[in-house]
């Protein structure tokens, strides 16, 4: 009994891998930048989910709490915080001139996905764990795609996420083959993502309120005067 | 074997027989998502029956094609029908025909004769429409073949009934990335196949705009009745694909006691009427794409698909 509910329960971690590696592709393909934002929220869930289960599995109280702060601080700080500081506009906007067109970029990400695959898997031949059989590789395609995102990207909010989603992959990648990390290095982690939220957050708005827009691809000369036409 | 072919034949007047109802659910559903009240349910039986009894005008200009083609379009679902589990779980008298790949083929030839036959018209709209279905059908192409080969990957078979074997035995299989992937790089076909909402609109009456609709603008009667139903059996036999080898595995009959498989029966159809309100979500939630987004679509669900068989490769050569 207790055997089939471990398998259901790592049976349930694959599916948040599964998941989370969809929400990446996600963040790549979508235009919208609040949409970016939201499978970066779905991304977070899916991720705190994972936290659970394998401190379920493991009778980790310290991924438990892991997760929680996961919820608090990626679910529902970031986006209050980006809401807070950043002018509404920057959400509706819609990105129209990325480096790499979004066909061509999915195709970059699913390279990288595989290229994540590919490189973890010496690595998975040595050990028989289901969970980090789950976990590793797409934690590495995490953070592949998010690193992706933030240089394919022009809008300084989709950039942001880059970093978060990295960050998220990094962290799916780490709960299951360091279950151990101290504690507080975790929670630095978490107060420190919020940190990087609020900074970029306040940085963007002056950013917006000075120039106008927030996508990167104009501000690459350096001039005094202001330029709308740009 | 006389117990096998009965069944047979109650899996093929299921399809038959639920097809336009299945159509009559999905569209009053969304009118009432719209805060409409919507046509009965049962109005896609009287659409049939009014076409039916109509007389039918074929153009002169036209060859056999034009005449064959919806015979074509009605039997072809059957055939797919008789080749997957419909309502139970071992293969029935007939399925030894074909596999999977067998059923795409078959699809592919009814699409095939419907793109000839309104091109065969001469109406302007219709060859538009035929080639507009062509590149959905050309872009939805390698995710289909992909969407196999991760099948195979994962079941080390394409017969649809080993498949759907493979997701009941085995928890960790069912669970695994590589499933979901392909659970919604086929939901994302369907709707493409299917001619629904983020690609297609199933109920617009521009002519311009339409892509799977305006192949059978110059049918009447007999014809156009035919090809309605066909395709909206087409797309049942699709739900069932996605729904009994895919998504939900379970409530299907597994021996030969006649009460089992009819029990099956309304255990299938509640898991269609669940499918139809997450299809109503997406369809009413969605715009339709442009044209040329289309390929976008498509080729998202070209990554994801490609992504499960990465995921079931790695994971199969690793266990």
């Amino acid at each position: 009994m207790a055997g089939s509910q471990t398998q259901l329960i790592e049976g349930l971690n694959a599916l948040t891998a599964g998941l989370i590696l969809l929400t990446a592709f996600g963040m790549v393909a979508t235009r919208q930048v609040q949409g970016v934002l939201r499978f970066f929220v779905v991304q977070s869930a899916f991720l705190a989910a994972s936290a659970f289960l394998i401190g379920f599995n493991r009778g980790s109280i310290h991924l438990l709490v892991l997760g929680v702060v996961t919820i608090a601080a990626k679910v529902i700080a970031i986006p209050w915080v980006l809401k807070r500081t950043l002018p509404g506009d920057v959400y509706e906007r819609r990105e129209i001139n990325q480096a790499i067109n979004i066909p061509s970029s999915l195709l970059l990400a699913l390279m990288l996905a595989i290229a994540a695959e590919f490189l973890v898997s010496p690595l998975l031949a040595t050990t028989p764990d289901p969970v980090i059989h789950a976990n590793l590789p797409i934690g590495l395609a995490g953070i592949l795609i998010g690193a992706y995102s933030l240089i394919a990207r022009r809008e300084a909010l989709p950039q942001l996420v880059g970093i978060l989603a990295m960050e998220n992959g990094a962290f799916f990648a780490g709960i299951a083959i360091a279950p151990d990390l101290p504690l507080i290095a975790e929670l630095v982690i978490a107060i420190d993502v919020i940190l990087i939220a609020v900074v970029i957050g306040v940085l963007t708005r002056n950013i917006t309120q000075t120039m106008g827009t927030t996508e990167a691809a104009s501000m690459s000369e350096l001039r005094e005067e202001h330029q709308p036409w740009r | 074997m006389t117990r096998t072919i009965l069944y047979n034949l109650i899996q093929l007047l299921f399809v038959i027989g639920f097809g336009p109802l299945y159509a009559g659910v999905l569209s009053r559903f969304k009118e009432n998502v719209q805060s409409k009240r919507g046509p009965s349910i049962f109005q896609p039986y009287r659409d049939l029956w009014k076409l039916f009894h109509k007389d039918e005008v074929v153009s002169s200009e036209t060859t056999w094609i034009f005449r064959f083609t919806p015979y074509l379009v009605f039997i072809i679902p059957l055939f797919v029908a008789s080749l997957i589990p419909v309502l139970t779980d071992y293969p029935l008298a007939f399925a030894f025909m074909g596999d999977m790949l067998a059923g795409g083929f078959f699809l592919a030839l009814a699409g095939f004769f419907a793109a000839l036959a309104a091109v065969d018209t001469g109406n302007p709209y219709g060859p538009m429409g035929a080639s507009r279905t062509r590149m959905v059908g050309f872009l939805a192409e390698p995710v289909f073949m992909i969407v196999f080969f991760t099948v195979s990957f994962v079941a080390q078979s394409t017969i649809p009934y080993i498949v759907q074997k493979r997701w009941v035995a085995s928890p960790a299989a069912f669970f695994s990335p590589a499933h979901i992937l392909l659970l919604i790089a086929f939901f994302m076909l369907i709707l493409a196949e299917g001619g629904k909402i983020p690609v297609d609109n199933p109920t617009g009456h521009f002519e311009l705009a339409m892509i799977d609709e305006s192949k059978g603008l110059e049918y009447s009667g007999r014809g156009a009745a035919l090809m309605k139903w066909g395709g909206q059996m087409k797309f049942l036999v699709l739900t069932c694909i996605f729904l009994n080898v895919l998504l939900a595995p379970w409530g299907l009959a597994d021996d030969l006691q006649p009460g089992h498989v009819l029990l099956a029966i309304p255990l299938i159809l509640f898991k269609i009427l669940l499918f139809t309100v997450i299809l109503v979500i997406i369809e009413s939630s969605l715009a339709k794409l442009r044209l040329f987004r289309i390929s976008e679509f498509l080729g998202a669900a070209f990554i994801i698909s490609v992504a499960a068989m990465i995921a079931s490769i790695f994971s199969t050569s690793a266990v």
